[in-house]
């Protein structure tokens, strides 16, 4: 049977181990890719801490995944789409979205959904596996357009247990869609472990059963995960269909604010997991075995990332009010009479006029 | 309703829905629960807390993530002689299993003349209120009330949700139970321990009055109340009626109530289109209809998904709504 291994440019101590790979990495890049996920890292804690002080709704948090979405979302280019989950916001914020929105999406307010003008990005799928085929249908309408854009769809491992999951990536198969499936193996679908989820050893053997290129890549290796997605992206563009690539990773914090992770999962592997896998401190090592390290330069990165941070949350809670209509006015083109009549109704009790 | 000697605790209606599936998995080796995090995690609302450590792996089953995939092996061991208890771990992502429920669960008893039957129970949390994140609060009752071939079950305290389940449970047809977030820790009530159980198919009374019935379930019991409880100071009497059942609906209970009333509020905090509302409305018109002084009011979501967090308070009825139509069938 086919096997997959799983690819890695730069290991855990910053060593690269794949020569080829790592040729194409250079100073510039390494410094750009260690200051996005400086940046998408600092809003994770900073959204993590809203939750706390209840100034932010329930959240899902993706610190430890931050190379598979930075790195991978780096590779996309104007014009392409992007369909994420609740978790991926790393690689919306990486992709352009506004990170305002982004915190408003979790403070209970539908214009977090919205994307900046031109930027091509889904809200994220609350049902698990949903947007698969949503990418492989906006894909093939490129396709069919006669442009070079392609999608990306992020998912989790649990999603691969979906009906949906089989259906996107078949038709993507049949119909050749130039979309890349994401998948963020984290190991966990809330407490069910991934032996539970599946008797498959990996995620990306899921590719062969539709014909389709699957690549295993280290999650937590930015580099490797960048290039092996450009590559999957490139075949997208050239015609040659979908690519369904696995991200080994691991989160290190619980599925979301509202759950216990202590009940199911042993916190110190965590912890210890963290100093082999962190996304960051990889990159943050490979630079000082390169000799581009440079502690000033990490301090202002740092420093950057807090401001845009805190000026984002400023942003967010400056924010317009919700608006009540909003609930009406946007179900259809032209609201129906039921939902005209609900609205009115409504508007008018709330100023304190009999109905 | 028959119930047993038996201590009684005070219990909330996750605890009570957990006591009962205690109580019959004690009580009978077959039935078996299973679902996404019911295991280990107990669930994600603690409703299966502990049973894996009493009843082990084999018959509490986290099973992969997958709504269609639970339901229809569901009802492959419930055809060959199990009775599960499935977990949809929210009412709003039991949709990619509508195909096993609409054309499997809901019509093999029909289609092999009786010889196999599906005696499964779906448990959903649903309803908004508690600030979840989208798609998490859907409250769509009536599209199972729609499908013919499957009860549907809402029981508002944690009274009725054990005596309910433990009824579900034995049931040979399939049972949708359906447990409101916003009750499942709201209030605690007294349940017996034990085995007893509450009739499907049997609204209940829970304030006598001769003026208007007011008609709910599920989290809109208590917004009932309240609205009931506010007018009684104006000697305005209101017949609070929890209708628990919502597929078969108690038609004698609902008509005594609208004979003796002759006015009637609906409550439910689902969409108002084709909502149970309806056919409440229609039971009226067919038991009652010269019994009535005013056209039956009702209290509703609006036509529209249920909204963000931030805006959902403006989705779900409120005190304040259910007296405006209380009123308005008054002064009718
Ligand atoms: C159809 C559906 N079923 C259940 C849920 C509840 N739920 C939310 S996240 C989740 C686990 C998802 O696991 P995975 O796909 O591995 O992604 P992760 O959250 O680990 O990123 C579950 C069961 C849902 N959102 N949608």
């Amino acid at each position: 049977m086919e096997t997959f291994e799983t690819i890695c440019y730069i290991d855990e101590n910053g060593n690269v181990r794949n020569e080829e790979g790592a040729a194409r990495i250079n100073e510039k890049l390494a410094k750009e890719m260690y200051e996005k996920l400086l940046l998408v890292r600092t809003f994770d804690r900073k959204a993590i801490s809203l939750q706390r002080q209840g100034r932010l709704g329930t959240y899902a948090p993706f610190e430890g995944q931050e190379g598979a979405q930075v790195g991978s979302a780096s590779a996309l280019k104007e014009g392409d789409w992007l369909f994420p989950t609740y978790r991926d916001h790393a690689a919306s914020i990486t992709f352009g979205h506004s990170i305002p929105r982004v915190f408003l999406y979790w403070n209970g307010r539908v214009e977090g959904c919205v994307a900046p003008e031109g930027k091509h990005i889904f809200p994220p799928a609350v049902p698990i596996a949903t947007q698969l085929p949503h990418a492989t249908g906006a894909a093939l309408a490129e396709k069919w357009k006669g442009t070079d854009n392609a999608s990306i769809v992020y998912f989790g491992d649990g999603a691969t247990s979906e009906g949906d999951f089989h259906e996107g990536l078949n038709f993507a198969s049949v119909f050749k869609a130039p979309v890349v499936f994401f998948n963020q193996n984290n190991q966990y679908a809330i407490s069910v472990h991934i032996s539970k989820q599946m008797n498959s050893e990996t995620i990306a053997q899921k590719s062969v059963a539709y014909g389709i290129p699957g690549v295993r890549v280290d999650g937590s290796d930015v580099f490797a995960v960048y290039f092996e997605t450009q590559k999957a992206l490139e075949r997208a563009r050239n015609g040659e269909g979908p690519t369904l690539i696995e991200a080994v990773t691991w989160r290190f914090g619980a599925h979301t604010t509202a759950d216990d992770p202590t009940k199911y999962r042993n916190q110190d592997e965590s912890i210890q997991k963290r100093e082999q896998i962190d996304p960051l401190l990889r990159v943050e090592r490979y630079l000082k075995n390169q000799g581009y390290w440079d502690d000033e330069w990490a301090a202002e990165m740092q420093a950057n990332a807090s401001a845009v941070i805190e000026e984002a949350v400023e942003e967010m809670e400056a924010f317009p009010k919700p608006k009540v209509e909003d609930i009406f006015d946007h179900v259809f083109a032209s609201p129906t009479w039921t939902i005209q009549q609900q609205k009115e109704e409504y508007l008018q009790q709330m100023r304190g006029e009999d109905a | 309703m028959k119930t047993a000697v038996a201590n009684v605790q005070k219990l909330s209606l996750v605890q009570a829905v957990t006591d009962g599936l205690r109580t019959m998995m004690s009580e009978h080796k077959e039935v078996i629960v299973m679902g996404e995090d019911v295991g280990q995690n107990g669930g994600v609302f603690r409703a299966t807390e502990g049973l894996i450590e009493e009843f082990g792996e084999q018959r509490v089953i986290d099973t992969p993530l997958s709504e269609s995939g639970i339901i229809g092996t569901g009802i492959g061991l419930a055809l060959n002689g199990f009775l599960p208890v499935v977990e949809m771990q929210f009412l709003g992502f039991i949709y990619p299993a509508f195909e096993q429920i609409m054309t499997h669960a809901t019509r093999i008893r029909m289609r092999t003349l009786g010889k196999y039957h599906v005696p499964m129970v779906i448990r959903a949390p649903y309803g908004a209120g508690i600030r979840a994140p989208e798609i998490h609060s859907d409250s769509v009752e009536a599209l199972f009330t729609h499908m013919p071939g499957i009860k549907v079950v809402c029981p508002s305290n944690p009274y009725d949700a054990k005596g309910l389940l433990i009824a579900s449970i034995e049931d040979p047809d399939p049972v949708l139970f359906m447990e409101s977030m916003r009750c499942y820790r709201s209030t605690k009530g007294g349940v017996p321990s034990g085995k007893y159980t509450v009739d499907i198919g049997k609204a209940n009374v829970l304030k006598e009055g001769e003026d208007i019935t007011i008609l709910a379930w599920g989290a809109m019991v208590m917004l009932a109340e309240k609205a009931a409880e506010e007018y009684k100071k104006q000697d305005i009497h209101c017949e609070v009626i929890d209708i628990r059942t919502l597929y078969p609906l108690d038609k004698k209970t609902i008509s005594e109530s609208v004979q003796k009333t002759g006015r009637v509020v609906i409550v439910h905090e689902a969409h108002s289109t084709g909502g149970v509302g309806t056919d409440l409305i229609s039971l009226v018109n067919d038991t009652s209809f010269l019994s009535l002084k005013a056209p039956i009011e009702r209290v509703t979501g609006f036509d529209v998904p249920v909204p963000f967090s931030a805006l959902e308070d403006h989705y779900i009825p409120t005190v304040d709504r259910i007296k405006k139509a209380i009123n308005k069938v008054w002064t009718f």
